[in-house]
């Protein structure tokens, strides 16, 4: 177990190496850069911007500097946003998006396996289409349009739910159904046919026939071996979700990191790009190693090398 | 049966833990108490450090935490502020600025002439690299020395030393500012939000995150900035210290930070916000009929550059032509549903003229201006015109391509030159640009049709005019005439004010026979404001003027 983790956190850097450099070069090739403006400013204060931010260097000697900085964990300054460091960004707006994900997380677990798991012990009943109607509906309806119609129905028309920033728990009931919506519906498809799978299994009958009451076969043996699909659908969900969405965030005005991520790239801000980016790699890949462990407790059949 | 109930009970569960992240907290948490006006100006800021602020939101927000020399009232006339009066000397090169008695800063300090030496010099830093330095401080003098007499490739050819820069203070109480050409629309820079003072020991305790902390964001405004939640809001609360916190009636503006118009359409709808500038471009047309739904001039013309380089539009009958066939009056209201004004010139119709009135009204030759009235007359003329330079019903005259981003109208106006340009038998193939290749590519002259647009920094129509000099960085037409650029000169140096604006006026004739741009449209700004908002105006440079406003109960 311990050298299965030294290997993936070698891997983890080597491929967090490759994804950060892949980005420092390929956002220089963007046209514009972070001082393109619809009025052009002065040769002489270009270059006063350009000086400041080292961006006047060969980009070799960018690349080496960044990375030198890097390693110390030194991610520089927001060009765009004046006076703000980058890891200050991020450690400010990480927590935010976080908690808005992590509700929606456990809200789509709490619901999503239920819910397909009903769905496969009703197979063809009535209660079974309308879960798969639910979830067919999650997994097609964009997010923005879930906000919208949230936004209209809760929050203007009624005006039961506040509808921008994060002062209140009220604030979190629209983000969080939005940001919910599609894992839980994907979840619900996903256990549905995976319980299906399980149920028709040799085991399972094994069980019954061993007499094991129905709590015990449904828990202890089809659940855990159908959860194994939601394991490993897991590991990318919570890492983009504790992100943030820039859609969401957008809409219902939450200061989060999702907003953050994709203005960067709009506004051509080269610091905060490389260091959003290998915060999301990271993530992913620490969320990677913690599923691979989650399937050895899980499923003992697995074992990690 | 009972794996039913079981299942029952999880999802029950599950309902709880929503309920209970939605538990308890009223629907709009109140505000401390006091006389909270709430508004929405645009998304995050990206500084509120004035001298490196660019945006319309940011110039607002420091005009309510800064004071400044003088300051735009509420017939768009420049008062006092600061300064309590002011005089140029008979050379137009020496302005001298008479500071009123007791100034203090938001901490309760003394502030004096000094502090805007300072902040003058650290402005045009190259340091700190502020965008707009040339634009308000480039006509001051030393400034070439000050920042280092840079090369053509804007690198510094001595060491910089800001210190070149001739702005004085004799006095804790005068300021003296020498000018290296008349300015005689100094007094309006003088209001801008990017020469508000700054504070020296607090700006250079912490050079670039001064702004980040309210403790050290130390003003002279109205108001005194005590929170700023990035991504959320700012909020500000009355400076006691301010010279005239007697006519400040407000406890605090909070200025929501929004990056969505619906979200701040919903925010003003349910009445937590009693303005909003992010209208959602969709629902102008019902919006219109509203009482609290406002159109106000902004100085800006939206135009079309023909690429004056091309032998196509070389003969200013052709582009006389091209210009003529548009229905401006169509697309104003038609296209952009009302929300521009046709453009019957370049110098936008809010500009001021020399002697405060409007700039359109002192107009020599009309004939030359366009008729927005009469689009069949301009389409028969349009005709002629063209058959007068050979080019019969389009003949000769290649396939033009309009280059545009997407954004706005941009794309419906495209569409109606094609078609308008049509009927002169011209075909218009229309290329969408994404925006942040489509300005360099259009500065560079690598286009043959585009859209442009001018938003003037200050009410001068220099500031304008400008732009059609051989040269000028943003003369993207690449229009150049001589004599143009002479009556541009000419109106550098002049002092008497009415002499000066007669030389613009020519220059706009000239500019308007040759049809070196092709004006289109002027820009307005919408809002949504509350009639429970009393007092408070705005002026033509784009600023909301919420500094002495009241909320009607």
């Amino acid at each position: 177990m311990l050298k299965y983790i030294i290997k993936r956190l070698i891997f983890g850097i080597a491929t967090i190496f490759i994804v950060s450099t892949l980005t420092f070069f390929l956002m220089q090739q963007v046209p514009g850069g972070p001082f393109a403006a619809d009025k052009s400013i002065s040769k002489a204060a270009q270059k006063a911007l350009e000086v400041k931010y080292g961006l006047d260097k060969p980009i070799t000697v960018q690349y080496i500097n960044y990375f030198k900085n890097a390693v110390k964990g030194d991610f520089g300054i927001s060009i765009k946003q004046r006076g703000r460091d980058v890891a200050q960004i991020i450690s400010t707006k990480f927590p935010v998006s976080a908690r808005v994900g992590g509700i929606s997380i456990v809200l789509a677990l709490l619901f999503g396996v239920p819910l397909g798991s009903v769905a496969a012990l009703n197979r063809g009943k009535i209660l079974d289409r309308l879960i798969i109607m639910f979830a067919t509906l999650g997994i097609a309806v964009p997010s923005f349009v879930v906000c919208t119609v949230l936004m209209y129905v809760l929050g203007v028309k009624l005006e039961l739910l506040p509808t921008y920033g994060l002062t209140s728990p009220l604030n979190y009931i629209m983000p969080v159904l939005a940001l919910s919506f599609y894992p839980t519906a994907y979840i619900a498809r996903q256990m549905r046919s995976s319980m299906l799978d399980v149920l028709g299994q040799d085991y399972m009958r094994t069980a019954r026939a061993k007499g094991l009451s129905e709590n015990v076969i449904l828990f202890k043996h089809a659940l855990r071996n159908a959860i194994l699909p939601i394991i490993t659908y897991m590991g990318p969900l919570v890492a983009y979700t504790l992100v943030g969405s820039f859609v969401v965030e957008k809409i219902f005005t939450i200061p989060g990191l999702g907003g953050e991520f994709v203005s960067s790239v709009i506004n051509q801000d080269y610091t905060v790009i490389m260091g959003t980016t290998i915060f999301l790699a990271t993530l992913i890949i620490f969320m990677n190693v913690v599923v691979d462990i989650t399937y050895t407790i899980v499923d003992p059949r697995i074992k990690l090398k | 049966m009972k794996k039913q109930l079981v299942l029952a009970t999880l999802v029950l569960t599950g309902a709880l833990v929503l309920a209970g992240c939605g538990g308890g907290g009223s629907k709009s948490a109140k505000n401390a108490g006091g006389k909270i006006l709430t508004i929405e100006l645009g998304p995050e800021v990206e500084t509120i450090d004035p001298a490196l602020n660019t945006t319309n939101d940011g110039a607002n927000y420091a005009t309510y935490l800064f004071d400044n020399l003088l300051r735009i009232d509420k017939d768009g006339k420049v008062a006092p502020s600061l300064a309590q009066k002011y005089e140029t000397s008979a050379d137009g090169l020496t302005w001298t600025f008479h500071l009123r008695d007791g100034l203090k800063w938001s901490d309760g300090s003394d502030f004096t002439a000094n502090d805007f030496v300072y902040s003058w010099q650290r402005m045009i830093d190259p340091e700190i690299a502020a965008p707009y330095a040339e634009t308000v401080l480039g006509m001051v003098e030393g400034y070439e020395e000050a920042i280092g007499l840079p090369d053509a490739e804007g690198k510094p050819t001595i060491d910089p030393d800001i210190t070149k820069l001739k702005v004085e203070a004799p006095d804790d109480k005068t300021l003296v500012v020498h000018m290296s050409t008349p300015t005689p629309y100094f007094d309006k820079l003088a209001t801008f939000a990017a020469l508000s003072p700054v504070k020296q020991d607090v700006v250079e305790a912490n050079p670039d995150g001064w702004t980040l902390d309210p403790k050290t964001y130390i003003s002279t405004g109205p108001f005194k900035l005590t929170e700023w939640k990035s991504g959320s809001y700012l909020m500000l609360e009355k400076n006691e210290n301010y010279w005239n916190k007697d006519a400040v009636k407000l406890d605090g503006i909070k200025c929501l930070l929004m990056n969505d118009q619906n979200a701040a359409f919903s925010a003003y709808e349910s009445g937590d916000a009693l303005m909003i500038k992010d209208i959602p471009t969709q629902e102008i047309t019902t919006l219109q009929k509203r009482p609290d739904y406002h159109l106000d001039p902004q100085l800006g013309t939206y135009f079309i550059d023909l690429n004056n380089t091309l032998d196509e539009f070389k003969d200013a009958r052709v582009r006389q032509a091209l210009s003529l066939a548009l229905d401006r009056k169509y697309i104003s209201e038609t296209i952009t549903a009302g929300t521009y004004t046709p453009a019957t010139g370049f110098v936008s119709a809010g500009t001021s003229d020399w002697d405060g009135s409007l700039w359109t009204d002192n107009i020599t030759d009309p004939s030359v201006y366009i008729n927005v009235d009469d689009h069949a007359g301009n389409l028969a003329k349009a005709k002629e015109l063209l058959a007068e330079a050979g080019h019969p019903n389009g003949e000769g005259l290649p396939t033009l391509t309009y280059s545009t981003n997407d954004a706005a109208y941009h794309k419906k106006i495209a569409e109606y030159l094609q078609q308008a340009w049509k009927e002169l038998g011209i075909n218009v193939e229309v290329s969408i640009v994404e925006w942040k290749s489509f300005t360099p590519q259009r500065r560079s002259g690598n286009y043959q049709t585009a859209r442009d647009g001018w938003v003037m920094d200050y009410n001068d129509p220099s500031n304008i005019l400008q732009l059609t000099t051989t040269g000028n960085g943003n003369n993207s037409s690449k229009y150049s005439n001589p004599e143009y650029d002479a009556l541009l000169e000419k109106a550098a140096k002049e002092i008497d004010p009415k002499t000066r604006f007669g030389y613009f006026h020519q220059a706009e004739e000239m500019l308007m026979k040759d049809m070196g741009v092709t004006p289109l449209l002027y820009y307005n700004e919408m809002y949504l404001q509350s009639e429970k908002i009393k007092d408070s105006y705005h002026t033509v440079d784009g600023v909301y003027h919420f500094e002495y406003a009241d909320i009607a109960e």
